[in-house]
């Protein structure tokens, strides 16, 4: 039908339809593989024996999995919500001092986490810790998680203030309201879209984070994908599937949550 | 012994940004007044100041030098939420998460009034401007001309000693603007706050005005009523921005009082008011609407021989391009040759007339 036409759009080159199968298959495949042996009767991971319900009751019953896995939300939970509330502050300041030169600096610095090989991040960290004696347990976690997650929760925050009217603040203030006031009822709700995605990555990050937790946690503080990595050197077992199908479901479930926030926003 | 009664008093303000010896001069020592209950525009083309002025008023910008009071008392050192200034943005700047509702009742809420009485001001002002119907709609879902009715009404909300607009009526389309021009008259008149409107649009500016400030390159060139500043022009700058213009090069014969005789351009001798301050060479300024091809009461003979080069006609008005002797073009909208039944031909050659007191003559060359 639009074999004529001079401008085809790409869906509409011929093989476009099985190449975009392909490309998902190769993507989710692994994915749904794990999904499918969690249900799977056998002891041996990889080999299918009927269906069963059996891991997920394992996974469920391992109490030291149920910790970690309580551990990792506490500390995501937290390192996003401290992450999200200076980031918002740095770009905040950081989007009124725009063009000078330590504000760039500043910045920069914000951003180092993500482009700082992370093994470096967790050796740093670890000898900080040590060397001054800091020993919080999930504290630690926090306080690394949070220096993570700040680029991630930056970003969205600055990308929006970037698109906001500057004349919107201007308007505030010609209208009787003091910084705090102009923050508080027109850049602060302005922003919330990129605040509720920055705290939800952020949430993320920590939720995945391996190799700084790996270095960092102490003893009571294991989080979710160490205690996964631990069980692993054990072997492939089939609750380690469960445990993962589970960690999928919540993610999903979360950026489903964060879709429709930003769906109910204006604009 | 001061004036109190002034809105506004100016005493060379200054605005220089970056270094300030060195640095861009956006405004030169601004000196005028606002009187109470004024409809006052600053007129000027973009880079002119005007904006900076209208900045400067509202707070958002600090002076560099200079004082502004309002009703009597300095303003410079409070910073925009503390003066009882409010401005009409040329993007309106609504809050787009806020209700109509609640963008009107911003300033009021911000100055802690009472509930109650912030509603009873909301519905008010929403009715002043016939926007009832929209009070629970947000800004995106209302077209431009209602958008700015709201921004109007939220300015106006908090009972502004001045109201400053910049460029209001830039953004909408032309049938808009004309209806708006009226309304804004007729809302100064209603609310008898003093209004301060900046535009770039002479033709708005004389329509809406009960005084002008002409601005350009952060100078105010004139300050005057729209009849002053278009009949009598305080330099070429004003005479060329307001309104089309004649301009001719031209020597000066003699000098009597307010008046003297040039000569230039191929036109033999005629009488022309002096703003040229003893120049013995100058621009001779006559607007194409005060020159006739027929002589009649209150006009004098202009030029002798001017060739027809075309004629444009636009309905409500017939102007005649013509040569002078010596090449300089010379533009004539005569009411009388509208209304004739025949065009004059192209290349014929007329005599012109000009009322008596049309003609000025200005020091310098012109453009």
């Amino acid at each position: 039908m639009a074999r004529n036409s001079h401008s085809r759009i790409i869906g509409q080159f011929p093989g476009f339809g099985k190449f975009t199968f392909l490309f998902f298959v190769y993507l989710y495949l692994p994915i749904i593989v794990v999904m499918v042996l969690s249900f799977n009767a056998s002891p041996a991971a990889t080999v299918w024996g009927g269906f069963s319900l059996e891991w997920y009751g394992k996974a469920l019953a391992n109490a030291d999995l149920r910790t970690a896995a309580w551990n990792s939300i506490q500390i995501a939970v937290s390192a996003a919500l401290l992450s999200t509330v200076l980031a918002t502050f740095a770009a905040n300041t950081l989007h009124r001092l725009t063009g000078r030169k330590d504000a760039t600096l500043a910045q920069g610095v914000i951003m180092l986490p993500l482009v700082l090989p992370e093994i470096v991040m967790a050796v740093a960290l670890l000898s900080f810790f040590s060397s001054l004696g800091v020993s919080l347990g999930k504290g630690n976690l926090i306080i690394a998680h949070t220096l993570l997650c700040l680029p991630f929760a930056f970003l969205p925050i600055r990308a929006r203030l970037q698109g906001m009217d500057a004349s919107l603040t201007e308007a505030a203030a010609d209208l009787y309201a003091r910084p705090f006031s102009r923050f508080r009822h027109v850049t602060l709700p302005m922003l919330m879209p990129g605040i509720v995605s920055g705290f939800m990555l952020a949430f993320v990050v920590s939720m995945d984070n391996f190799t700084v937790s790996l270095l960092v946690s102490q003893a009571g503080s294991t989080t979710l994908p160490v205690f996964i990595f631990g069980m692993l050197r054990v072997g492939v077992t089939p609750d380690v599937n469960a445990a993962s199908t589970l960690i999928i479901l919540a993610s999903t479930a979360l950026v489903v949550v964060s879709f429709l926030l930003a769906g109910r926003n204006p604009k | 012994m001061l004036d109190v009664t002034h809105a506004l008093e100016l005493d060379l303000v200054r605005k220089t940004y970056g270094d300030p010896l060195h640095g861009h001069q956006a405004l030169t020592g601004a000196s005028f007044h606002v009187k109470d209950n004024e409809f006052f525009t600053l007129l000027g083309p973009s880079g002119s100041g005007k904006t900076t002025l209208l900045r400067l008023l509202a707070g958002f910008e600090s002076t560099t030098s200079g004082e502004i009071r309002l009703y009597g008392k300095p303003i410079q050192s409070l910073v925009a939420e503390q003066r009882p200034v409010n401005t009409v943005f040329q993007q309106y700047s609504l809050f787009p998460h806020m209700t109509i509702a609640e963008n009107v009742g911003f300033g009021l809420k911000m100055q802690g009034r009472p509930a109650r009485e912030v509603a009873a001001r909301v519905e008010e002002m929403l009715a002043l401007v016939k926007m009832e119907a929209f009070r629970n709609r947000r800004p995106a879902q209302l077209s431009g001309g209602q958008q700015q009715r709201v921004a109007l009404a939220r300015a106006l909300a908090p009972k502004p000693k001045v109201l400053l607009l910049d460029e209001p009526l830039s953004a909408l389309d032309l049938k808009l603007r004309q209806a708006m021009r009226l309304e804004l008259k007729q809302l100064q008149a209603k609310t008898g706050i003093t209004f301060v409107f900046v535009t770039h649009d002479q033709e708005e500016a004389l329509a809406m005005s009960d005084r002008i400030a002409v601005l350009a390159d952060g100078v105010i060139q004139q300050v005057g009523g729209p009849r002053e500043i278009y009949d009598r022009p305080a330099n070429l700058f004003v005479a060329d921005f307001i309104g089309d213009n004649n301009f001719l090069k031209v020597e000066v014969l003699s000098r009597q009082g307010a008046t003297a005789m040039v000569r230039g351009a191929g036109i033999e001798a005629v009488q022309a008011r002096d703003a040229a301050q003893g120049a013995s060479q100058g621009t001779l300024m006559v607007r194409p609407e005060a020159l006739h091809l027929s002589a009649g009461e209150g006009r004098v003979r202009f030029a002798e021989k001017a060739r027809v080069l075309a004629d444009i006609y636009l309905g409500n008005a017939l102007t005649y391009v013509t040569a002078l002797p010596d090449g300089t073009h010379l533009n004539i909208r005569d009411e009388d040759a509208r209304r004739a039944a025949k065009p004059i031909a192209e290349g014929q050659t007329v005599e012109v007339w000009a009322d008596a007191e049309a003609p000025m003559l200005f020091d310098g060359a012109g453009k």
